[in-house]
């Protein structure tokens, strides 16, 4: 298994707070991995820069690197525009924008200025099939997106993701503003995506690191305390901080 | 006292001081309706007037406003969205943006006759546009434009950001993002402040004063540089001077009742505009 990112000691600053300390973590292709950690440990911003969202925060300041595909993303020739289509991002509160189910999901297709209707609508079909919401959708493509339930939205958000075809999809706690049956949805869901794209999922339910996840890494204070593949972080840590986290001791 | 019987007196008075406010505003209403009603048919607005105002009809004035109402907007309108999109997506906080801000409230506090002076000396002289329709219609948009600026601004600042950063997370630019997901969202809201500023644009005396108000001109105006007569001027002539004022009283309240008509009809027309975005 090749890896698909890797972060060399990166320091990342939000003006004087130092929020991520020389962090190294490369991130395996085709497989889901998990961040846990407590709150404010760090574990968003870092999923934040490899989509460089962080660009939008006034005073963030970044050393290290940051490689995908081999390419240093915070590099001046890259087109911050061109890193994101490579790099989509479902959020932690569903965000379909004020329009319908069908614009949603063409969104990216749009931006990308594909304007031919049949090919529109074939790709749109194709990443609600992929997300799992054609059966539902189907017949209300026309509709507000914002009538949909809490998790239809997430998926239809996942799909508007799918539609451009990202290599990475970067999850920042996708679930935890849904019910239990949605984000048993949502975890299929990542389950199914699994084998055709790099999934990175930030999450504060460890069942759910347990379930979708092969690798986890656990962040603690703007650090990386421990990354190996799910089971042992779980099972058998090598770092006690880390035990303590999984079992509840703290945090 | 009990807190649920202070709760009953405090509601009493909200409620008695809302209807009082609603009952004044229909008070008004009919007054003017009941005068005016009288003298309206379709002479009244498809006519020019005749002896001294006192006959014929008042199409040059409504026409006169009309344009005035179209050509402030249509100056107003785009610079003060633009100028609202740049203060709120553009500009970061800081002294700059409080700076412009500042100036945007004090210009929306400027009394109106400051404006058809600085009008007067700008337009009409200075650039030599004369009392023009071109004149009125840039004085009244200036004091329109604060108002569209900021009703903007706070249409922009409502739209959740997470809707910006979801649009960025899909690749899109700053400005696409603008265009397709910001503005549309806001539009609603934008609207709103061009309703307030019709309203206020079309009821306007002071402004167009010296720069475009003509008190009698019995034709329709050939160009943009040509005077106009104007609904409200046309009030104010009517109730303070001519040759018989009481027997101009009834044609003042016609001539009120078609100003509010034409600012009812223009509200009426932006939230049909609003209604059909929506969808």
């Amino acid at each position: 298994m090749s890896n698909i990112i890797e972060t060399q000691h990166v320091d990342f600053y939000y003006g004087n707070f130092k929020a991520l300390r020389n962090i190294n973590i490369d991130i395996p292709e085709k497989a889901v991995t998990a961040f846990i950690g407590p709150s404010g440990c760090g574990k968003s911003t870092l999923l934040r820069l490899y989509n460089r969202m962080n660009d939008l925060v006034d005073g963030a300041k970044l050393e290290g690197k940051i490689l995908i595909d081999g390419e240093d993303i915070y590099d001046k020739k890259i087109i911050v525009e061109e890193l994101r289509k490579k790099v989509g991002m479902v959020f932690q509160k569903p965000n379909p924008f004020p329009k319908s189910i069908f614009e949603n999901v063409a969104y990216g297709l749009k931006v990308q200025g594909m304007k031919n209707k049949t090919e529109l609508e074939n790709r749109v079909e194709d990443a609600l099939k992929k997300a799992a919401l054609w059966e539902e959708v189907q017949a209300v493509l026309d509709k507000s997106a914002l009538q949909l339930s809490g998790g239809q939205q997430q998926r239809l958000c996942i799909a508007r993701c799918l539609a451009i075809n990202p290599e990475i999809i970067l999850m920042d706690e996708p679930a935890s503003a849904l019910d239990p049956i949605s984000t048993a949805k949502i975890e299929e869901l990542i389950l199914q995506l699994k084998d055709r794209y790099t999934i990175v999922i930030v999450t504060h339910n460890m069942q759910q690191a347990v379930r979708v996840s092969s690798k986890t890494a656990f962040f603690y204070l703007g650090e990386l305390v421990e990354f190996n593949d799910t089971n042992i972080i779980f099972e058998n840590p090598e770092r006690i901080e880390t035990r303590n986290y999984v079992t509840g001791k703290f945090g | 006292m009990t807190a649920a019987k202070k709760q009953q007196i405090a509601f009493l008075i909200i409620r008695t001081l809302s209807i009082l406010v609603v009952g004044i505003l229909f008070v008004i209403l009919g007054f003017i309706i009941i005068r005016g009603i009288g003298v309206i048919n379709w002479d009244f607005i498809s006519k020019m007037p005749e002896e001294g105002m006192l006959e014929g009809g008042i199409l040059p004035a409504i026409i006169g406003t009309l344009y005035l109402i179209a050509g402030s907007i249509l100056f107003a309108f785009p610079i003060g969205v633009m100028s609202g999109i740049y203060m709120n997506e553009y500009l970061k906080d800081g002294p700059a943006k409080r700076f412009v801000r500042l100036m945007t409230d004090n210009l929306a506090g400027v009394p109106s006759i400051v404006f058809g002076l600085f009008g007067m000396a700008l337009f009409v002289n200075k650039l030599k546009f004369g009392d023009s329709l071109l004149a009125g219609s840039l004085t009244l948009g200036l004091l329109a434009l604060p108002v569209i600026i900021r009703t903007t601004e706070e249409a922009l600042k409502a739209i959740d950001d997470t809707y910006r950063h979801a649009s960025y997370a899909m690749g899109a630019s700053k400005l696409h993002t603008i265009k397709k997901i910001i503005l549309p969202a806001a539009f609603p809201n934008i609207i709103t402040g061009l309703i307030l500023s019709i309203g206020r644009v079309s009821g306007e005396t002071a402004p167009i004063l010296f720069t475009v108000a003509a008190y009698f001109l019995p034709r329709l105006p050939h160009s943009m540089f040509d005077q106009a007569m104007a609904l409200p001027y046309h009030l104010y002539v009517l109730a303070t001077s001519g040759t018989d004022i009481d027997k101009a009283r009834p044609i003042a309240y016609g001539t009120a009742l078609i100003l509010i008509i034409i600012v009812l009809i223009c509200n009426l027309m932006a939230n049909l505009i609003r209604k059909i975005q929506r969808k």
